[in-house]
């Protein structure tokens, strides 16, 4: 059973999916279209950070691993099978079971927080420089070539399920991948509300305490580790099925710009990430057409402003702001009240 | 034989690359416990310091040996008071800012060098080793790392300010008690250190190109070294830079480079997983 904190939000997400995905094919161009599905599917790449960042408080440096895990095993899986349908779960299950042993390690090893950015990076950067090296007939996997620097170009689009000759439409991608962003959201919320969810944000804000309650920490990260694995995989694949799977989905910039979009939004919300994730991406679609500055300029610069200035976020920022303002409010209201009593 | 010292010296130069590029961010880390994540771009930087250095006819050792260092220094000192010194005692938030740093400078070199691969070849020639060719520039750069790590184990070993340096990173709040100024400690640290990551982009630039996205190729494996050495900066590093270049070559020998790094990256996290605080938690602890 949901509680009303729960349910609400995911109420209205669940309509405001269901608007955007009726709305947008009506109302936009192809090209727009589009756009706005690499948008959503990167949405779902900040919602899987904006949960085991803000509230299992793991700082993982190398999401970017798992988002283009997903991509590359969807590309594989469905060159293989000549079918996206089967290439669903290898998508989600590779990344989920490379989150499981390398977070075997770095849990069960009691890594503290920086040592554990600097593998899950490392990691992140080794995998690129493997992806990068793939090129010749040497690296295929079936009849998948990993195509190394190139990538792979021949990236199968979705289809219906079971039925490789009908690809979806682009309004149909679009409405897939607006729904995979409500389901994984709803996901999360669901999660949070259950005592399972409690212990985990138990363990965020006192480990030892947590586990003198009974919990165990190192299960608990390992388990919200693994499924912000299998939802950046997800992410990872639905970018691939509207881009291409490239080594650059391992690359720093990559890895850098899902926890700008959670610094940006505000460490422990779930909307935050998301919001920032389109306000920033449109941003520096704008500067890239421009082409005077470099868009990894105005990157550096958003995370190093947020960290010194907001370090909170913005939606938590303005959040407060809001209440202070409010509190401001009935403070002045009530001190008008007194004055007029004692007049 | 003659296969046998080319091994020995091939082994040798990739453990005095690796200590070269982990010594800058060592010395921050060790020191400050700060990880900075432009350290690659610090690396960079360097390596175009001296490339357009020796394009203005400076002398090559002079633009790797002291421009290099003076240049990526003077940037760090900037970096430390304009941003690190508000993030004390926050690592996360100093990582995130680093990292914020590292993306602006690739952003920076990228607008105004271009995107394009620069060099200066490497001085001194090569000489024979029975049927092998060796380079001299390799051997110079292994006794310069030599005499870097003996001269930064004297500093902090005898020297007084090597021990108010090592008290300020034990116990902070009683170095400062005793009227070590822990500001100057902690921007002094942060200079030398970009400074040495300045240095090892001089003296890299003629090995390998110098193109703004370079740092990525080396700052993962300097990370690895660092947290795998632990807390002490000459020690740690040393044993780890030479334990995993041995892991990374060996590798590499038996199936290729791409290969090794993984090797290396595997035997860093085994090795973590086992000594959580890196070699130097454990074995030789205090030593600088």
């Amino acid at each position: 059973m949901m509680t009303t904190s729960t349910k609400w939000p995911c109420v209205a997400a669940i309509g405001v999916g269901l608007a955007a995905a009726l709305l947008v094919p009506q109302m936009a161009e192809t090209h727009t279209l589009l756009n706005a599905t690499i948008y959503t599917s990167l949405a779902i790449y900040a919602l899987s950070m904006a949960l085991i960042w803000g509230y299992g408080g793991i700082l993982c440096f190398g999401q970017a691993a798992f988002f283009g895990l997903g991509a590359y095993a969807y590309a594989v899986a469905g060159i293989n099978f000549g079918d996206s349908t089967f290439a669903l779960p290898a998508a989600v299950l590779v990344p989920a079971l490379f989150a499981a042993v390398l977070g075997y390690f770095v849990f069960y090893g009691r890594l503290t927080d920086v040592y554990f950015s600097v593998i899950t990076l490392t990691v992140t950067l080794i995998l690129y420089k493997l992806a990068n090296s793939t090129a010749g007939e040497a690296y295929r996997i079936g009849e998948a070539r990993l195509g190394g620097f190139n990538g792979m170009p021949d990236t199968p689009p979705l289809n219906l399920p079971f039925d490789p000759a009908q690809p979806l439409t682009p309004a149909q991608g679009f409405a897939v991948t607006i729904a995979a962003l409500v389901a994984c959201y709803v996901l999360c919320k669901w999660i949070l509300s259950t005592p399972y969810g409690r212990a985990i944000v138990a363990v965020r804000e006192n480990e030892v305490r947590a586990e003198l309650l009974g919990h165990d920490a190192r299960f608990i990260k390992l388990t919200v580790f693994v499924i912000g694995a299998a939802i950046a995989g997800l992410s990872g694949m639905l970018f691939a099925t509207s881009v291409f799977v490239s080594p650059t989905v391992f690359s720093l910039a990559n890895a850098a710009q899902v926890l700008i979009w959670v610094v940006v939004g505000g460490i422990g919300t779930l909307v935050g990430p998301i919001l920032a994730c389109g306000l920033l991406q449109a941003l520096s679609a704008y500067l890239g057409k421009i082409g005077f500055i470099d868009p990894a300029v105005m990157l550096g610069l958003v995370l190093i402003g947020s960290v010194l200035l907001a370090p909170k976020g913005l939606l938590p920022m303005a959040c407060g702001g809001f209440t202070q303002a409010k509190r401001r409010l009935r403070n002045a209201r009530s001190a008008g009240l007194e004055r007029s009593h004692a007049s | 034989m003659e296969l046998l010292a080319l091994t020995l010296l091939q082994v040798l130069n990739s453990i005095a690359g690796l200590a070269l590029v982990s010594f800058g961010l060592a010395v921050i880390f060790g020191m400050m416990r700060v990880i900075n994540l432009a350290h690659g771009e610090f690396i960079m930087l360097g390596g175009f310091a001296t490339v357009f250095a020796h394009g203005m006819g400076v002398n090559i050792w002079i633009a790797m040996l002291v421009i290099s260092p003076l240049a990526v220094g003077a940037l760090g000192l900037v970096v430390e008071r304009l941003i690190i010194r508000h993030l004390y005692g926050r690592m996360i938030d100093t990582m995130l800012a680093t990292w914020g740093l590292s993306l602006l400078l690739i952003g920076l070199a990228t607008t105004f060098f271009g995107n394009r691969v620069m060099g200066v070849s490497a001085p001194l020639g090569s000489f024979a080793l029975g049927a092998y060719s060796v380079s001299w520039y390799e051997q110079v750069i292994l006794i310069i790392v030599c005499l870097l790590y003996a001269a930064g184990y004297a500093l902090l070993r005898f020297t007084r300010w090597g021990l108010m340096a090592r008290a300020t990173m034990q116990l902070p709040e009683m170095a400062a008690s005793l009227g070590v100024a822990r500001t100057r400690v902690f921007a002094t640290t942060f200079t030398v250190g970009a400074a040495l990551s300045g240095l090892a982009g001089g003296l890299l630039a003629p090995l390998a190109g110098v193109v703004p996205t370079m740092g990525a190729a080396y700052v993962a494996k300097a990370f690895i070294t660092v947290i795998t050495g632990g807390a002490s900066v000459v020690v740690g590093s040393g044993i780890s830079a030479t334990l995993l270049s041995v892991v990374g070559t060996g590798a590499t020998y038996l199936a290729n480079p791409v290969i090794g790094d993984v090797a290396l990256l595997a035997a860093a996290i085994v090795l973590l997983r086992l000594l959580p605080t890196g070699i130097t938690g454990r074995i030789f602890k205090g030593y600088p």
